[in-house]
């Protein structure tokens, strides 16, 4: 038995944290969202330059191979250093639902493409997996989708989406597809590109290899995972930004953290987030290793991190007190992201039900 | 990662499993049990190597290698069989690893094999009614008179005094020393002349704990354990122990089921408590919170087989387990809403009142081994590196 990271696993975590650190540091950051980009090109070269795009890809499509739990490690990574990429949608969603429900065809015209960074995939499964809001919905017919989706991950500038039906179905779009119109929906996360897409008889590959609605619960763990890593990331960064802070700065002629005013907030933030990194390792090996325990994993670690990740990004920048609320010091790029990671997919209170519904304890 | 057994644990998993079914007539019952029958069921684990494992054969343990996952699937095997554990006790748990480390050889010979057969039963004399938190600034003294110190003072928070043949005790025996280098860790007979034991009733309705007072107790110099003086840094090996006992995530994973259990059964107007959404919304906010806390543990053992020091990941445990399990109890109460304040008996008492004692006595146990407020400072001293408090004068 070993709940533990390998030494492969700890290298890349390594290589990711490092490329990070170059490739997109606070004023990189800050360029992106100041408007202009769509994606940032330079980093996800560099990430690709890692096999980052590849990563959950088989050989046999020029990926590497890996498995979810490094997934979940590249995305945590990303959310320490709030990085723009298209990882969760051209990297996790779209190979999975194309390595899962693909013809092959389909698999050796997108993936290759995917691994090699050439391609954008951008995904569409919101109504499907957490509801319907602002009454967004596509209709599928005869190959083509009409209707509407709110909250398209990634889909900015991509060349393919993977998008949902009213039913589960799943699709693939090519985003030059007529009738397709994208538009922008601004967030307070300006390290995401989150859009709203229209489809108007808009021709759609079906993507309908295996059981439809296991792939579908598949998409959902992972992505639910992937987001829980993010914030895990995101929030880990906080707490660290925050005990640097507590240890450089002075007040009343002392180091504010040897308050224990202060220093107990600090506490606190260790002691939900650290027991939180075994539960996204858990519910990432899970959908590897131990498939009967995979949803309800990927359910609570989305929830409990949105939870934690929340506690920690409200209390990292109270840590830091006024200038932990300026634009100048950038935590605010940090918490945002968690509030919009809390949100994508389904609140906390959403998947919740959703987890009891998995155990039988609610009505589905 | 991989959470599997290898074929050898896989064996000894069967063989753990097998040894209980085979003696099932020798378990103890849960209620009423003599003291033979538990006396000769932890002397059977001793001799299968199901208690008192790791510890040598010539201090009365079993003698097997030190291995964390052997002991794990103990642990699992029991739990999963229903079956009686062997003795937890504090002299099992904290004063036998204490003279392990610092004992002299001949006080491991006298008092670790019974202790760990049951024979000998041990109290902890740390806390006193001036000395909390701040362990260090205790009072009970000792003066020495020949070969005898003689102790005067008092302990409180004394858990089984009223049951013990034994006590170990911190005494301050070196009257001009620094606060921390004038203790020393004393153990001696309960029916030592002087000593007295008074219940302490809590708030549950029960004497869980106690006082003892000393008055001209007489102990010859010699029962020290490590040198005199030496008190501080031998109390701390034991609250080491201490600390790691009290967060269980196999006790917060069956309360947990005890509770989705509970909310199946129950009933308001008709509607059962489960499908009560906000009830049902905290219910599985904890269960997030309790599988966190047993892959956290998963994670713990990790490291310690790989031989890495789990750092701040060990120090979250005490604190975030305690709270859990106490805000499992108020679940529990409050969806049990007026039957959840039955207490002490009748019919309509649900769980014989557990839920209740369990909140109160949790609310207890958030506070002893290190409040809160102590493990916060631990978290954020030891686990973080944040900087001290500054002295102030002595107080």
């Amino acid at each position: 038995m070993d709940f533990a990271l390998t030494q492969d696993q700890r290298l890349m975590q390594e290589s990711v944290n490092g490329a990070l650190g170059r490739l997109c540091p606070l004023p990189r950051v800050r360029e992106f969202a100041g408007g202009g980009e769509a994606v940032a090109r330079d980093v996800w070269s560099g990430l690709t330059k890692l096999g980052v795009p590849g990563l959950l890809i088989g050989e046999d499509h020029g990926g590497v191979g890996l498995a979810l739990l490094d997934a979940a490690l590249v995305a945590e990574a990303l959310g320490a250093h709030v990085a723009p990429t298209p990882f969760l949608g051209s990297a996790v969603i779209a190979p999975l639902a194309i390595m899962s429900a693909g013809s092959a065809a389909q698999k050796s015209a997108w993936l290759p493409k995917l691994a090699a960074g050439e391609a954008l995939a951008g995904v569409a499964i919101g109504e499907a997996v957490s509801g319907a809001r602002g009454g967004a919905g596509v209709k599928a017919r005869d190959g083509r989708l009409s209707g509407s989706t709110l909250f398209a991950i990634d889909a900015a500038e991509a060349d393919i989406l993977i998008v949902a039906d009213n039913v589960g179905g799943l699709h693939l779009v090519e985003a030059a597809a007529p009738g397709l119109v994208a538009i922008d929906l601004p967030t307070i996360d300006l390290t995401r590109r989150l859009s709203e897409l229209t489809f108007d008889d808009t021709p759609a590959e079906p993507l309908v290899s295996g059981d439809a609605a296991a792939t579908l619960g598949a998409l959902r763990d992972a992505a639910w995972t992937m987001l829980a890593a993010d914030m895990l990331g995101a929030s880990g960064a906080m707490l660290d930004k925050a005990v640097a802070y507590a240890k450089e700065r002075r007040q009343f002629g002392r180091l504010i953290g040897s308050f224990q005013a202060v220093k107990h907030l600090c506490a606190e933030m260790a002691a939900e987030l650290e027991p939180c990194r075994a539960l996204v390792w858990y519910a990432a090996h899970a959908a590897s290793a131990l498939p009967a325990e995979a949803s309800l994993a990927a359910a609570h670690a989305k929830a409990h991190l949105s939870e934690v990740s929340r506690f920690v990004a409200r209390t990292a920048t109270e840590v830091h007190g006024g200038i932990g609320f300026t634009d100048l010091l950038g935590l605010h790029y940090w918490f945002k992201r968690v509030g919009v990671g809390r949100q994508l997919l389904g609140g906390p209170e959403r998947v919740r039900h959703l987890a009891a519904e998995m155990q039988g304890l609610a009505a589905a | 990662m991989d959470l599997a057994y290898g074929p050898e644990h896989l064996a000894f998993e069967a063989e753990v499993a097998s040894f209980l079914e085979r003696h099932r007539d020798r378990w103890p019952p849960a209620i009423g049990a003599s003291r033979e029958q538990v006396l000769a069921w932890q002397r059977l684990l001793i001799d299968n190597g199901y208690a008192a494992r790791t510890i040598a054969k010539a201090y009365g343990g079993h003698g097997a290698k030190p291995d964390i996952l052997a002991s794990r699937i103990i642990a699992e095997q029991f739990a999963r069989a229903g079956a009686p554990g062997a003795l937890a006790n504090q002299g099992i748990s904290m004063l036998v690893p204490t003279l392990l480390e610092m004992g002299t050889e001949e006080q491991k010979r006298r008092w670790v094999a019974p202790t760990l057969a049951g024979e000998v039963v041990w109290c902890q004399g740390y806390s006193e009614p001036g000395a909390g938190s701040d362990l260090a600034s205790l009072r009970t003294h000792a003066f020495e008179d020949g070969d005898d110190f003689v102790i005067n003072g008092q302990k409180i928070w004394t858990s089984t005094a009223a049951q013990a043949d034994m006590i170990f005790c911190l005494v301050r025996t070196e009257a001009d020393a620094a606060k921390h280098a004038g203790i020393s860790y004393l153990i001696f007979s309960m029916k030592t002349p002087g000593i007295e034991v008074r219940p302490l009733k809590t708030m549950t309705g029960r004497a869980e704990f106690n006082e003892v007072f000393f008055t001209d107790v007489r102990v010859p110099r010699t029962q020290v354990v490590g040198a005199r003086g030496e008190g501080w840094r031998v109390a701390n090996a034991t609250l080491k122990h201490e600390r790691g006992m009290l967060g269980d995530p196999g006790a917060a994973e069956a309360r947990l089921a005890a509770i989705i259990q509970l909310m199946r059964q129950e009933t308001v107007d008709g509607e059962r408590l489960i499908d009560n959404l906000i009830l049902r919304d905290r219910l599985m906010r904890l269960q997030a919170r309790v599988m966190a806390m047993k892959y956290h543990g998963l994670r713990l053992v990790s490291a310690q087989l790989s031989g890495e020091s789990p750092g701040l990941a060990a120090l979250v445990v005490k604190l975030q387990g305690c709270e859990i399990n106490h805000q499992l109890a108020a679940l529990a109460i409050d969806a049990l809403g007026e039957l959840g304040v039955l207490y002490g008996g009748g019919a309509r008492l649900r769980d014989h009142g557990a839920w209740q004692q369990r909140y109160m006595f949790d609310l207890g146990l958030i506070i002893g081994g290190g409040t809160a407020q102590i493990q916060k400072n631990i978290i954020a001293e030891r686990g973080l590196g944040l900087p001290r408090e500054p002295k102030t004068v002595e107080g």
